[in-house]
Formats: structure tokens, C-alpha cells, sequence
């Protein structure tokens, strides 16, 4: 018998383009395909991918293809008009046969099991949530999506999804038919046993959140847009950590979020969501630059850089060591 | 298919002094007539088991609280006053939830621990100059009145009656037994002075009460309801904080080798706090209203009837926490346990909670070297909370 030794994720994939789409006015939906004919490693609804663009252009996407079929992976890409240039690339220069680098797809938003979801997305924002919705659909739960957006004409994948799953499930609210999402409406009495997955532009995000503080603790998640592509942030780069306690010096992989990396070395730290979302495992910042990533510190609160959520955020890009009071 | 059987039926009264004084061999005996039991006494269900008193707690839609946390329903006759959000349901309970919220939340209290420092070095460093001091009547009784009042804003005048208050609104949630009468004897006086406190001319510019009540304006929420969300905080952050402190140290005096690792790492006294609580829980019981037809650890419950759920049997139960879940341990994980509730009733005051008992721990891990039992702690006769009247100990100064 063959002894195979478990794959390790590379940290770079070579992938060819296979096809690009447009699904909607402004989106530009990438399938790649790995350059040496294998599989991509498996991943879970919730997953983005690095995508390195140029030597210092690196943007992350939701995966939005099938979790079971590994051979090829799926991205949705806006172009804005705000954009620092990642998208302009992606739709400007990027054809069928373009060959891209991508990181192994990682997961800062997974779908934790529940009884009940309910899915939110605005505009480009439905990317994480399409294999959510298919993993609920699977797991047999009870689920809907409401997924706003300017117009129909502009909302990649609605018209796929409501054939797909029918309109009870998906409930597309286009803003120039029937106005913008009534969140008072959809968020207004919680539900025992659901969770709330929502992604979409801030001002959204900042809303659901405010309707979701009369939700049991721990029901939101949410990922936010980061300028102009999907997921949370700019830096994975593998950072360091200064335990200022015990002087313990420790490395977080760009796999690994702080917490683990400090339970790991036996260290305690109280947590409860690990989703940055109720902020117990708020810790005190000695030194270094953060990149907060969680939803329970106000901006002022992010802005002053006195504390960090360690579950979700990271050390900034160019901040090689953290020190915490740990 | 599940298996539905009869309950158990209990005869001991759960609200019987001697269940109240010792509760823990009570609990045993109750958890032995299964994770839900029907208590005779009382006519409603119990649910000790960890996973079922989980369940009730999350599942909101059908364990209501808009029936009240008391042994009758609310809504059939009146309430000895206008229900609180802890007595609500979505979608009343959502904006004030809301509103609470937004004020009192991991940021927002992060900015007390300034002014919550003074009061505790100043009352452990007199604390410290003895051989040996009232846990509970020296410090536990005196630290979170001294801070929590001016957290929310209230006028000095009338704070006496912030925990004779307290001690009513929570032996309602029990039975109208003599414990009862005892605590609602003047409880005229008491409503009215916290009630009037509540109102936003009583409240300072700074405290979370006028917060709330900004939220008015907003349109969140109306007065009255900002009313019920400034006597919620006073209410439910006075007498809950003390227990939690006196607990804690009811519980550490009785372990040496955790003080003395405490002294050596003081920023792990959050995890003594919470294994602490989880042990002695201040927040024991209180009752849901099932309200559809339901089952419940294999027990049919009728929608309509009362369940009493012990959160101090859930977080001493052994399938959750192991056989040695009656002892303290330091290096277990507690998190999990239902002290201050789970899910959509959960405490909103729990930051506000676990800051001071931090506070106040860390300064005396400071200035005490070695903590004691002086003699044996006297339990409080409560209802639904768990807390001692007296807690001798003995202590040594940390040189």
C-alpha cells in the first residue's frame, strides 16, 4: 500500500484563468484552474483567497464556487470607481488564459452550525454568502437571503439564485423597484437558534449591526468590504508576539489568528466567540501597530490602538512584532 | 424517534430554607430525579441538566420570559410592577435590548476602570492593616456601591434604597413565601425612591443613564421604557456584583495554592473570577414560561406551564464539567457556564460586573499575602440568589 503523506496548502498557487464572466453590469467573475492540472485544497463556505495582482498589489475575494468540486475555483470582482486599482486590473488586464498567483483559501468568516440563517448581502457582498446558502440548503436547515441592490441588472448571480433556490428563499431587493433592504423589517424580531451572516458595504454592515444588538450575543457575523475587494483585510504575513508577562516571544502563521498562537504556547486568554464579536478576549496593546478586524471596538476605541480583539485581528502590514499584556 | 417518558416527580420544596442555606446536596438530589424533574411543591418543571438549561435559555421562542422570571404568570395577574426587559419578549425586548446595548458594551466600560480603581485600593489598603476582616460585610457589601450608583449617574440622596430594592426584585422570582414578605415589608418606600431616581431630571450628563435616555430622543425607545432600562441597571447591578465578589473569595479563602498563584500572575484573577462563579453561582434559579408544547430532556412539558431553571445545578453538572465539577479548579476552562445567563436575556451588565470584581480582587491579591476561613460563612436566606451574609477571614499583609 501507498503511504501518502498529508498534502500541505503551498503558499502560492500558480492558477490560468479558465473563463471570466459577467454576471452583472461592473462584475467581473474569474474561474481559475491550477496551472499543474491538480485540485485545490479544500475549503469551507466563508473562504477568500489572496489574490497577489502585481509584486505589491495583493487583494482578497470570496470564494464563491462549489465546495465539493475542487478542480476549479470562482471569484466575483466589482470594479469601483473609488478602486486603489485591484479591480481596474482585474477587469482591465486579466483575460481567459491570464495566468495569476493566489494564496490557499482561508476562512476569517466560517458558518458556524445552526438551526436557522439568515443570509444578508448587498451588491458584490453575496460572494461568501452563495456557498452558505448551498451548505445550509444541504445540511437540510431553514434559511433565507435577502440580497439589496441598486438595480437588478447590477446584482451578480440574483437571477441564478432565485431559479436555483426559488423566491421564498431568495429575496432580491433591488433599490430602483422596491427601495433598499427595510432592515427594521428583516432584523427587527429575532428568532431562537439563528445566526445572521451578513456582507456588504460598511454603512450597511454598520446598520445590521446596530439591529442585531437586540440579537442573543454571538448570533451576527458579518465581513466587511476592504477598500475595494472582499475580506478583511490587507496583512497575513506571519507576525510576532511579545507575551510582556512572561517575555514569551511567539510567531502567529498567517493560518493562525493571535489566540491561537497563545493557547498554543499555553498561555491563557479568556474568549468566548472567537469572532470578534463580544470582546472578551479584549487584550491590552504595549506596542506595535494592530490591524483591528472585529466588530465589538468602536472606531475611537480601534483608532486609539490601546487594545485589541486577539481572536480576529492581526499585527498592521509593516508591523513585524506585537507586545501585549499577556 | 425520541423516547417521551414521565417525569420524575421531586416533593422537596426548592424554596425551603434548608435547600436555600445548603443548596448544593439539594441539587444533587434533584439532579438524580433526572436533567427535568416536576417539582410537587411548586407545580412547575426543573431543569438541572447543563445541555437542557442551555436550551432553555436559547430558545426563547418557546421558554418565553414575558410570563416573568416568578413561579406565576405575569400576564394573568398583575405584576407587582410594570414588567422589565428581563420580563419581555421580542419584539419588546428588541429595542430595549437595543438601547442597552449600545450604551453598555465592552468599549463603553472600558472607560471605567479609571474611576473604578481609588474606591478599591483605598478600602483593601484599610482592609490589609488587620489580621483579619468581614469579606462580605468589609468589602464585598461596600466596593460596587461605592462605584456602580455613579457609573450610572444617580443622586447620592436615596442609595440606601438600592439594595433593599435589589433584594425585592429578585426574591419575586421566587415564590410569596415569608422570604418574600421580609423583603417586600417596606417595599413602598424603596420602589418610590428608585423609581424617581430612574427619571431622567435625577440623572447626571455623564452616566449611562442619561445615555439611555438619549435614546429617547432617537426615538429607540420611549420614556417609559428608558425608565424600565435605568431601574433594570440598578436593580440588577447592585446585589449581584456583591454576591459575585463575596462568592469569589468564599471560594478562594478556601484555596490556598490558587491564592498564592494568583499573587505570582494577578492578570489571571479573571479566570479564578469565572471558575469561581461557575462554583457559586450568585444568580441560582429563576422560572421561563413554555409556550408551545414541548419536550425537554425527554420529558413532555405543556405549553402554558412554568419551568424553573437552576443555573447553579447547570454549572455544577457532572456531564459537563466532569466529576470533579463541585471542586474549584484553576487550570479548567469555565468558559461556558451560565452565571450570568445565555443568549438573548444574557447579563448586558456583564463587563460592567466582571471589571469590578476584577478590580477589587487584583488590589487584595496586592495587599494580602495568605486568606482564610475564620469561622463558618453565613449563608443568606434569598429566594433565587446565592450569597453569604458573613464571611469571616483571616488574612496576612503581603509585606
Amino acid at each position: 500500500m501507498t503511504i501518502t503523506a498529508p498534502i500541505q496548502a503551498p503558499a502560492i498557487i500558480n492558477t490560468v484563468i479558465d473563463a471570466v464572466e459577467y454576471p452583472a453590469d461592473g462584475v467581473a467573475s474569474l474561474v481559475l484552474r491550477r496551472a499543474d492540472g491538480q485540485n485545490f485544497p479544500s475549503w469551507a463556505p466563508g473562504s477568500h483567497i489572496d489574490v497577489h495582482l502585481t509584486d505589491d498589489l495583493t487583494r482578497q475575494y470570496s470564494l464563491c464556487s462549489d465546495t465539493e468540486d475542487l478542480s476549479t475555483l470562482r471569484i466575483g470582482v466589482l470594479r469601483t470607481p473609488d478602486s486603489r486599482g485591484g479591480s481596474a486590473w482585474v477587469h482591465d488586464r486579466l483575460s481567459a488564459g491570464s495566468e495569476l498567483r493566489i494564496s490557499a483559501p482561508r476562512n476569517n468568516f466560517p458558518l458556524i452550525d445552526s438551526r436557522k440563517y439568515l443570509f444578508l448581502a448587498g451588491g458584490i457582498g453575496i460572494t461568501p454568502i452563495i456557498p452558505m446558502m448551498r451548505a445550509a440548503e444541504a445540511a437540510g436547515r431553514e434559511w433565507v437571503l435577502y440580497y439589496g441592490g441598486r438595480s437588478r441588472n447590477t446584482m451578480a448571480f440574483a437571477q441564478a439564485l432565485e431559479a436555483e433556490f426559488g423566491n421564498n428563499k431568495v429575496r432580491i431587493v433591488a433599490e430602483d423597484e422596491s427601495g433598499r433592504l427595510d432592515l427594521s423589517q428583516i432584523l427587527g424580531l429575532p428568532r431562537a437558534h439563528m445566526l445572521v451572516y451578513a456582507c456588504g458595504p460598511g454603512g450597511m454592515l454598520g446598520a445590521v449591526e446596530d439591529f442585531c444588538m437586540g440579537w442573543p450575543p454571538g448570533a451576527l457575523h458579518t465581513e466587511r468590504f476592504a477598500a475595494d475587494s472582499l475580506g478583511v483585510g490587507g496583512s497575513s504575513e506571519p507576525f510576532e508576539v511579545e507575551l510582556s508577562l512572561t517575555g514569551t516571544t511567539l510567531t502567529v502563521e498567517s493560518d493562525q489568528t493571535i489566540l491561537e498562537a497563545v493557547e498554543q504556547v499555553g498561555a491563557r486568554v479568556l474568549s468566548s466567540c472567537r469572532a470578534g464579536l463580544c470582546g472578551t478576549c479584549e487584550t491590552r496593546i504595549i506596542s506595535g501597530e494592530p490591524e483591528h478586524r472585529d466588530a465589538a471596538l468602536s472606531q475611537a476605541d480601534k483608532d486609539a490602538n490601546e487594545v485589541m480583539m486577539v481572536c480576529v485581528s492581526r499585527a498592521a502590514a509593516g508591523c513585524s512584532k506585537l507586545v501585549l499584556e499577556l | 424517534m425520541s423516547l417521551r417518558t414521565q417525569p420524575m416527580v421531586f416533593q422537596e420544596d426548592p424554596f425551603d430554607v434548608a435547600a436555600i442555606s445548603d443548596p448544593y446536596p439539594f441539587l444533587d438530589r434533584l439532579r438524580e430525579a433526572g436533567p427535568v424533574s416536576y417539582l410537587e411543591a411548586t407545580g412547575s418543571y426543573a431543569v438541572t441538566g447543563y445541555e437542557q438549561v442551555y436550551e432553555v435559555l436559547t430558545d426563547f421562542e418557546t421558554y418565553s420570559s414575558a410570563g416573568g422570571l416568578g413561579p406565576r404568570d405575569i400576564r394573568k395577574d398583575e405584576a407587582w410592577r410594570p414588567p422589565s426587559i428581563l420580563e419581555s419578549d421580542p419584539p419588546i425586548h428588541t429595542l430595549m435590548r437595543r438601547a442597552l446595548t449600545g450604551v453598555i458594551n465592552p468599549g463603553t466600560v472600558r472607560a471605567l476602570r479609571g474611576p473604578f480603581t481609588p474606591p478599591a485600593l483605598e478600602l483593601t489598603d484599610e482592609l490589609a492593616t488587620r489580621s483579619g476582616f468581614d469579606a462580605v460585610t468589609d468589602l464585598a457589601e461596600k466596593y460596587p456601591i461605592r462605584v456602580f450608583p455613579d457609573a450610572v449617574g444617580i443622586p447620592e440622596e436615596g442609595r440606601e434604597h438600592l439594595l433593599p430594592y435589589g433584594n425585592m426584585v429578585f426574591n419575586a422570582f421566587g415564590p410569596e413565601n415569608y422570604i418574600f414578605q421580609q423583603a417586600f415589608a417596606e417595599a413602598d418606600v424603596h420602589s418610590k425612591v428608585v423609581m424617581a431616581a430612574c427619571e431622567r431630571e435625577s440623572l447626571n450628563d455623564t452616566g449611562f443613564g442619561k445615555q439611555i435616555w438619549d435614546r429617547v430622543a432617537d426615538g429607540l425607545i420611549t420614556e417609559q421604557q428608558a425608565t424600565l432600562l435605568v431601574r433594570a441597571l440598578l436593580s440588577a447591578g447592585v446585589d449581584t456584583t456583591i454576591f459575585g465578589i463575596g462568592n469569589t473569595l468564599s471560594v478562594l479563602a478556601k484555596e490556598p495554592e490558587a491564592w498564592a498563584e494568583l499573587r505570582r500572575q494577578p492578570n489571571l484573577a479573571k479566570f479564578a473570577i469565572d471558575e469561581a462563579l461557575r462554583l457559586e453561582s450568585p444568580f441560582q434559579k429563576f422560572h421561563r414560561t413554555v409556550s408551545v408544547d414541548t419536550e425537554l430532556g425527554g420529558v413532555h412539558l405543556p405549553a402554558g406551564t412554568k419551568v424553573l431553571v437552576f443555573l447553579g445545578a447547570a454549572n455544577r453538572d457532572p456531564q459537563k464539567w466532569g466529576p470533579d465539577a463541585d471542586k474549584f479548579s484553576f487550570d479548567r476552562s469555565s468558559s461556558g457556564h451560565v452565571a450570568f445567563g445565555m443568549g438573548l436575556h444574557q447579563c448586558v451588565g456583564q463587563p460592567i460586573a466582571r471589571l469590578e470584581m476584577e478590580i477589587v480582587l487584583q488590589a487584595l491579591l496586592e495587599r494580602v499575602e495568605t486568606i482564610a476561613p475564620a469561622g463558618p460563612a453565613v449563608p443568606i436566606i434569598h429566594n433565587v440568589l446565592r450569597g453569604f451574609e458573613s464571611l469571616p477571614v483571616t488574612i496576612t499583609p503581603a509585606r
